[in-house]
């Protein structure tokens, strides 16, 4: 993996991104440094792939997203070389759809999410699914960068949250998100009354939505 | 399209947790997204669970990718051709582009059939159980009163229509599971087209309708 870098020279010189080097990597210390630092910039990463096709920030971002997407498949039901699979192409979707990365609409991982989504759909589902019309925005206002930041604390926040959340808040939840159940099918796995997981899906949500101010 | 001034009944977060999954079936799906294009509340709400989903993702523990994955990704990238832009010339439509998609136009293109008291319907094809139809309702008529083996959505896109539970404009959502049994009327005024998406047969209440109801696919 390290050859992949031969090419590169630093490519962080002139971004200001100071988390981690690339003389970290050629020291041997490897992407498992990179897996537990979470001072990431991912949006940061996003726009050195749509700009210049920054392969390095490319592999940060796999690093990161490629084992998270695999494992939110086989929640969802693919077996481990199925779920390998989709992952790869989620995130080579990740490199080919990068110039369409708003960081004014979406975080990093709100982004990513929506390409390993579809991807399940496509892949584990094989259905079409109809999509809302875009909005369209007026051209004339340009806050965009404070939009962005705003953004991406909020998705800090929403992070940190979800962190926080009590156990059994955040079981169901992820329950909700990453299986194929609905409500009355989490019910049905948990043995818990429909009324319980309702009103414990509702109160993380809202602890989510005032975590987010 | 949009009325979102006027939408009083919206989607449930059932819904909308499972259409921003990926669980969601085609037809059920097709409801929330033209939905969603009229509804800026729900189009938000859609916003903040599809960031639970990414910080969710963010968060979650990893699954150890294969050796040589990352080579493997580089070589699909190289591949296929990087993607820039992904905007489609879309026909002009008085519906969102979800529903005109599959209408192949507008509300005067959709080809409808009578199914009794003239109300028409037209069904739409979507993959799966689930059945979605666009229904027309003439002013002051009534469907006939039925209940359900499952959950039925009805979005209103045109006029509107009252029943036992409240009265539903354009862009309003009605959910019903197998408890309510009701008749929809549409309003005097104006013809009302809705959508329908049912997860299991309508049951209807009359005799005359459960001998046709096999052959209107109601």
């Amino acid at each position: 993996m390290l050859k992949l870098f031969d090419d590169i020279e630093n490519p962080y010189s002139q971004s200001g991104m100071s988390s981690v080097s690339v003389h970290e990597y050629a020291a041997g210390m490897g992407p498992r440094i990179l897996e537990e630092n979470k001072s990431h910039d991912w949006e940061e990463l996003l726009l050195m792939i749509s700009e210049a096709e920054d392969r390095v920030a490319f592999r940060h971002l796999f690093n990161h997203f490629a084992p998270r997407i695999k494992s939110f498949l086989m929640k969802a039901g693919a077996d481990s070389t199925m779920a390998e699979e989709c992952s790869q192409e989620a995130m080579a979707t990740v490199w080919k759809k990068a110039k369409l990365f708003d960081p004014t609409r979406a975080s990093a991982s709100t982004w990513i999410f929506t390409i390993a989504r579809n991807k399940r759909i496509d892949a584990l589902r094989k259905i079409r699914r109809p999509e809302p019309d875009e909005l369209t925005w007026p051209n004339e206002i340009e806050p965009a960068q404070e939009e962005a930041l705003e953004l991406k604390q909020q998705s800090e926040v929403l992070a940190d949250a979800i962190q926080n959340l009590p156990e059994k808040q955040r079981q169901l939840v992820e329950k909700a998100f990453f299986k194929e159940l609905s409500h009355s099918e989490i019910a049905l796995e948990t043995g818990l009354p429909l009324g319980t997981i309702k009103s414990r899906i509702r109160l993380a949500l809202e602890r989510l939505r005032h975590a987010m101010g | 399209m949009k009325n979102d001034n006027k939408i009083k009944h919206h989607l449930s977060e059932d819904l909308l947790m499972r259409y921003t999954n990926g669980t969601l079936c085609e037809a059920f799906s097709l409801a929330v997204a033209t939905h969603i294009s009229m509804c800026d509340d729900c189009r938000a709400a859609l916003e903040s669970y599809e960031a639970v989903g990414g910080a969710l993702l963010d968060v979650s523990d990893p699954e150890e990718m294969g050796d040589d994955s990352f080579e493997s990704v580089m070589a699909l990238i190289k591949n296929q051709p990087t993607q820039t832009t992904q905007i489609s010339e879309r026909v002009a439509s008085d519906v969102p582009s979800a529903l005109s998609d599959y209408i192949g136009g507008s509300l005067q293109d959709i080809k409808w059939r009578p199914i009794g008291l003239g109300v028409k319907q037209s069904l739409l094809k979507t993959s799966g159980n689930s059945t979605a139809r666009l229904l027309y309702i003439p002013a002051g008529t009534a469907v006939p009163h039925h209940s359900h083996n499952g959950n039925e959505l009805t979005l209103v896109l045109k006029g509107a229509f009252e029943d036992e539970v409240a009265r539903f404009g354009p862009g309003d959502v009605e959910l019903a599971d197998e408890d309510l049994d009701h008749q929809p009327i549409a309003v005097e005024g104006e013809d009302c087209i809705c959508l329908a998406v049912t997860d299991a047969p309508l049951k209807f209440q009359t005799f005359i309708h459960k001998l046709v109801q096999p052959f209107l696919k109601i």
